[in-house]
């Protein structure tokens, strides 16, 4: 099949990807350049572009799939796009300038998005294949959660971090009996300290779920089926269901098959553009200045940068600061920015423990570079404005942890 | 209500009524009484806050042997073996007792009896020998016995007061208000002191002298008055005795210029001073313990007594010399005996006198001669010649000069008893017995005030816990070391009764102190006794206690004043503020009276300060050879140059710093053996401070572990603050136990921690290296309330946070009043604009369809 540019009068785009990073991508170019491209949409899954990150309320319940739906079919009919869904592309000829999908289609393009996003980290050890082994990536994993949640029952989740406790906090308000494993000594290490960490960890118990720290996988037991974990204390965790949520990894195979530049994911540009002039490339399948990054606000702001780069304007994306939110309704959580901290980095701590409370602020050359905020998560996004933006906070520093209340800013010029 | 009760301030000298109505078990309200002669209705800040002092925080309630509680019996006998034990080894001068102008006057005369005629020693002295001591061996000097020749209703008679040394204004705000009164009628006031003081601000003329100069001044005066025909040659005739070669001995050096460069004050306002005192024969000078506390004390007395007799300027309405004492019952010590150098009724070692004493006594062991003052009585334990020591009401650890000397002769000393009030006192740790003592407001019996009028101190409570008079005590001990039927008494008017007939016993006139008529006083009329003065108007007769009923002029001279030292370039002064008490066992309860001065300050004139590198509120180091200590520095106009003051009041108790008593040399005047408090050559540098801070605390808590922490009496609690060096966190460990709420910021080195029980706060510390601390006031009223997190930690309440109305962004908690407002306020148009204001929507973006809605709204309402 010949390029479909002498076919029509506007080239063709082509998204490998109908996601969040993928379809934000084609929303951000039509609000800036509507007319510029005849527009193809691949989804591997069979639905409509849907919030991934809202997957957390419709499995504890708090929402429907309806609710967090981004753009539905009549969004694809208005703006003349070709969705593909259910049918994945299987590779990409960049000498013809076609993809080829797994149905055998093949389609050229013009311009490629490729948006593949990132798959669940799935640890290797035995028994990884059984049935009732799942990860929590998509509207799929949900679907087996609520399968699993209906007859109620034992359930594991490996992995205490964000991802993990909302789907352990999912399960338990389905009904079933949660035992969450966490390598770590502490729940999401990379946003708490011990203390917050320890708040979170009695409010989780209190709500039923067994918290197991410093728990290493040996094995997934079962005959046919998810029986159990056995941990390499030899303990054994009966269970039907057990849910992966120990990391993503960046879903670069068709990139890489294709040969483009791949670092520690598809490496791009400011203007999202990989090693192949012609593709693009946005989302949790990048690496842009050598960081990959796993939350939506970044992806937000690349989609920005590549329309804007496909628009002919070019600004660039220079890199994110992330924060992110715990969606377990009753637990108040949020951290921005960078918590590794480092030798040239302070902090401020507010602990109140019987109140529920703990506040980290993070500085370096006295700015915001990360906060964590338990309890009271009232001035997260003042804190975050002031890190976004780098502002100097040293003449309010001793006030800083109390929020926006007590030591206010000027407001920019 | 109860009945009110007519008794005595428990504070300084001038000796106030007050009329006290109990409102409860230990409540007790305060007025002063008008009828009382002494202050006819009048009361200062620390009598008028007495009430707030009577609460049974840090008392000690029972006896102590070690630090374990005893019965009476058991701690009495063994009081009574260790001393009879100390006399039989190494004889009657092996032991000593050493008391308090804090004592009543029945207390006094049963402790004196006890030593000096059965104990057989006159190793009793009294802490008045650190304050009245000069003015006592004036008294006898010139007039042949301890007798105050003057009266407050000479106050309202005067022309012209003279004050010298005192900070009347401070120390005895009752007296200057009288003084102010007759001022205000047209008298007027000239006042010598090296500082300008609040009593100095009001004076028609502040001399400044340079300190250790008053003789030279006084006798500049007096060869101004002889030369100026002031003299009363008549009354020098018929009622002095003048020394030979006296007035030769006057004029030199005595010439306005000659003493104006030696007092270092302008000429002028020296010739001024001279005129005024020339203009008003009626004139009262009233000197204090800027006159007494020198090591040339007792001159510096005559040269004042020098000048009134010599004017005649005494014994008439409106014109005396006047000692005004520091303690309630200074004078009463002084009737009875308190002193070391004098017997009892103003009595001396005279063996006629001891013959008369011995004999009403019918005492087994009289001491035929004076015992150690209160300088030789340390030196004397610390050199191991004292084996058993009886400390009663007075903390000797903080306020004898060279105070750290003391201390180590206390911890070397074989047996110390302390009786007390308090529980935990510097001296009471020394104590291998501790007895509690009645406080004020518990005790009966009388006091004597600056002008000789002897007042009933009443009770207005029951004895607490254990507690017992201090009579009581002394004749327990007294019993148990076997002179029980010379102690036999049961109650205080007994002993008056004594003490009053000892007054008249074969005194023949000879004596002016004699209480006649009260010698078989009945216990009701004990308990009725109205206020008055003994002696009467003494000395109008021109007669005197002398042999020859003549007054003496005394030969005194200057002393060379020396330059500051290399090492030691300043000069140390102290003294008292004008709310705190001594050791502030009682005032420091009050949270009303730590108000006017929190910590302990030394004042620095501005211009030393900038040369020595001190800030205003630094912590500096106060340095002699005796010992150093820390105070918080205090610019001061009022300070000479090169001169520091510093308050006596703090103690290991309350702060680290603030300890005056080490810095003294333990020098004394040669005839009162008064120590020279005023006047120590001393160092003063900055302290290397890395830390501040303060720690609020509900109940009492042990003193934080830091260079600087200074405890302050708050209405609910106590207040420290706090400053040191290394890791602050260490002072945690004095914070009480409870929910515990914090903020670190540890580079910063900013720590704000708040201990809450059942929501409310019990304790707060707040401490940074360079950054903020909250306003101290807010959270002092805090203490003991319902507390949240972030307001005590942020050490005030929030503004006022805008209610954001339902959430609708859930990742940055932005609520639909604060979109809709920003979208009408800032003219939003689109969900980015909205985003780009408030970060609503830019995260994960579920509540973009939300936002867009609300700016429909929004325009939907604009263009209906």
């Amino acid at each position: 099949m010949a390029s479909t540019s002498s076919l029509h009068a506007k080239p063709h785009l082509v998204v490998i990807g109908n996601g969040m990073a993928g379809c934000r991508a084609v929303e951000e170019l039509l609000a800036r350049a509507p007319d510029l491209h005849r527009i193809t949409i691949f989804g591997a899954e069979p639905r409509v572009n849907y919030n991934r990150i809202m997957l957390s309320p419709v499995l504890a319940g708090e929402k429907s799939f309806d609710e967090i739906v981004i753009n539905d079919q009549r969004w694809y009919r208005d703006n003349h796009i070709a969705l593909v869904s259910g049918d994945s592309v299987v590779a990409i000829d960049r000498a013809a300038k076609t993809v080829t999908a797994r149905s055998g289609d093949v389609v050229g393009y013009d311009t490629l998005v490729i948006a593949t996003g990132s798959d669940p980290f799935i640890i290797p050890v035995p028994g990884r294949d059984l049935p009732g082994v799942i990860g929590f990536r998509d509207m799929n994993d949900v679907e087996s959660m609520l399968a699993a949640a209906a007859t109620g029952g034992e359930a594991v989740v490996i992995g205490g971090g964000l991802l993990g406790l909302e789907a352990a906090h999912g399960l338990s308000l389905r009904g079933m009996k949660v035992t969450v494993l966490h390598l770590m000594p502490i729940l999401m290490e990379r946003q708490l300290d011990g203390a917050a960490a320890s708040l979170l960890r009695s409010q989780l118990e209190a709500r039923g779920q067994i918290i197991l720290t410093g728990a290493d996988t040996a094995e997934i037991v079962g005959n046919g089926a998810v029986e159990g974990v056995r941990l390499k204390d030899d303990t054994i965790i009966p269970a039907k269901l057990v849910v992966m949520a120990v990391g993503i990894r960046p879903n670069v195979a068709l990139a890489r098959a294709a040969g483009l530049a791949i670092g520690r994911a598809i490496q791009v540009d400011d203007h999202m553009v990989t090693s192949d002039p012609s593709i693009l490339a946005v989302g949790e399948c990048v690496e842009h200045r050598g960081q990959v990054y796993g939350l939506v606000a970044p992806i937000w702001e690349m989609c920005r940068a590549l329309a804007e780069g496909l628009a002919g304007r070019r600004s660039g994306y220079a890199g994110s600061v992330t924060s992110t939110k715990l969606k377990v309704s009753g637990i108040d959580l949020f951290s921005a920015g960078d918590f590794a901290g480092g030798e040239d980095c302070e902090d401020i701590v507010l602990r109140d423990i019987a109140g529920g409370t703990y506040k980290r602020i993070i500085l370096k050359d006295d700015r915001i570079v990360g906060t964590v905020l338990y309890g009271d998560t009232a001035d997260g996004g003042w804190y975050f404005d002031l890190l976004r933006n780098r502002r100097d906070v040293s003449g309010l520093r001793d006030m800083l942890i109390f929020g926006k209340a007590y030591a206010p800013l000027e407001s920019p010029a | 209500m109860e009945a009110p009760i007519r008794t005595t301030c428990a504070y300084c000298g001038v000796g106030c009524g007050i009329v006290a109505t109990r409102t409860g078990a230990r409540s007790v309200t305060i007025a002063a009484d008008p009828d009382h002669p002494a202050n006819l209705g009048r009361l200062c800040s620390k009598g008028t806050h007495l009430g707030e002092t009577v609460r049974l925080d840090g008392r000690l309630l029972h006896p102590m042997i070690g630090k374990r509680r005893a019965s009476w019996d058991k701690a009495l006998d063994l009081v009574a073996r260790r001393f009879r034990r100390a006399i039989a080894e190494h004889g009657p001068d092996s032991v000593a007792f050493y008391v308090s102008g804090q004592l009543l006057t029945e207390d006094y005369y049963v402790a004196n009896k006890l030593m000096k005629g059965f104990i057989g020693s006159a190793n009793i002295d009294t802490n008045s020998r650190l304050c009245m001591s000069s003015a006592v061996a004036g008294h006898m000097r010139a007039f042949g016995e301890d007798v105050v020749p003057a009266s407050y209703d000479d106050l309202d008679a005067a022309d012209l007061f003279v004050l010298v040394g005192s900070n009347t204004a401070w120390c005895h705000p009752v007296v200057y208000q009288r003084i102010r009164a007759r001022c205000a009628a047209g008298a007027k006031m000239v006042v010598i002191d090296p500082r300008r003081t609040e009593t100095a601000e009001e004076a028609d003329l502040h001399l400044a002298i340079r300190p250790g100069s008053d003789v030279a001044l006084f006798k500049a005066l007096l060869a101004y008055c002889r030369e100026n025909g002031l003299i009363d040659e008549a009354y020098l005739a018929r009622s002095v005795h003048v020394p030979d070669d006296f007035w030769a001995e006057v004029g030199e050096g005595s010439d306005l210029w000659s003493a104006a460069r030696t007092c270092d004050v302008p000429p002028t306002d020296l010739r001024r001073f001279l005129e005024l005192f020339a203009a008003h024969p009626r004139t009262v000078t009233l000197f204090s313990q800027g006159v007494n506390q020198s090591v040339r004390g007792t001159d510096q007395v005559n040269a004042i007594l020098n000048l009134h007799l010599a004017t005649g300027r005494i014994g008439k309405p409106g014109a005396a010399p006047f000692s005004i004492t520091g303690q309630p019952n200074a004078m009463g010590g002084r009737e009875v005996g308190g002193l070391a150098s004098t017997l009892a009724s103003h009595m001396g070692f005279e063996p006629e006198s001891v013959a008369t004493v011995s004999q009403f006594w019918a005492a087994p062991n009289m001491a035929c001669k004076p015992g150690l003052k209160a300088v030789d009585l340390f030196r004397a334990v610390g050199e191991g010649r004292i084996k058993a020591l009886w400390i009663m009401a007075t903390n000797p650890a903080v306020s004898m000069p060279d105070a750290g000397e003391v201390r180590a002769a206390l911890a070397a000393c074989p047996f110390v008893v302390v009786s007390d009030v308090i529980a935990d006192t510097d001296t009471g740790r020394f104590a291998h017995v501790r007895l509690p003592a009645a406080a004020w407001g518990e005790k009966d019996g009388t006091v004597t005030n600056s002008e000789r009028r002897i007042s009933r101190q009443r009770a207005l409570f029951a004895l607490p816990g254990e507690t017992k008079p201090d009579w009581w005590i002394v004749k327990e001990v007294g019993s148990r070391m076997g002179w029980r039927t010379h102690f036999a008494y049961d109650h205080p008017a007994e002993i008056f009764r004594e003490h009053a007939r000892l007054s008249t016993y074969r005194n023949h006139g000879r004596r002016l102190f004699a209480l006649p008529g009260l010698s078989a006083i009945g216990n009701q009329a004990y308990d009725a006794l109205e206020p008055f003065r003994w002696g009467g108007d003494a000395f109008a007769d021109g007669r005197f206690s002398t042999a020859d009923g003549k007054a003496r002029l005394v030969p005194v001279a200057q002393r060379a004043l020396p330059g500051p030292l290399a090492a030691w370039p300043m000069t140390l002064n102290t003294g008292r503020y004008r709310d705190h008490w001594h050791t502030m066992t009682r005032t420091g309860l009050s949270a009303r009276l730590a108000r006017h001065r929190e910590e302990p300050l030394v004042e620095v004139h501005p211009e030393d300060a900038a040369a020595l590198g001190l800030a205003d509120g630094a912590i500096a180091r106060v340095a002699t050879p005796q010992g150093e200590s820390l105070f918080r520095v205090s610019l001061s106009e009022g300070q000479r140059r090169g001169e520091l003051f510093v308050p006596i009041h703090w103690t290991d108790r309350t702060a680290t710093g603030g300890r005056t008593g080490l810095l003294p040399r333990p020098l004394v005047d040669p005839q009162s053996g008064q120590p020279g408090f005023k006047l120590t050559p001393a160092s003063i540098t900055p302290a290397d401070i890395q830390w501040k801070g303060f720690l609020l605390a509900a109940d009492r808590v042990e003193r934080p572990d830091c260079l600087w922490a200074t405890r302050i009496q708050v209405p609910a609690g106590e207040v420290y603050e706090l400053a040191g060096i290394g890791d602050p966190a260490r002072v945690e460990a004095v914070l009480p136990k409870g929910e515990r709420i914090e903020v670190i910021d540890t580079a910063r080195g900013a720590r704000r921690i708040a201990v809450l029980r059942e929501g409310r706060l019990v304790a707060a510390l707040f401490v940074t290296r360079d950054g903020l601390l909250p306003s101290r006031e807010w959270l002092i009223a805090q203490l003991g309330e319902t507390a949240a997190a972030p307001a005590v930690l942020a050490g005030g309440p929030a503004g006022p946070r805008e209610d954001p109305g339902p959430i609708v962004c859930v990742c940055f908690d932005v609520g639909i009043k604060t979109i809709v407002g920003a979208i009408a306020t800032q003219q939003l148009t689109s969900v980015d604009a909205v985003g780009a204001a408030l970060s609503a929507g830019t995260n994960c973006g579920s509540c973009r369809p939300a936002i867009r809605r609300l700016i429909d709204d929004a325009r939907k309402i604009a263009n209906a």
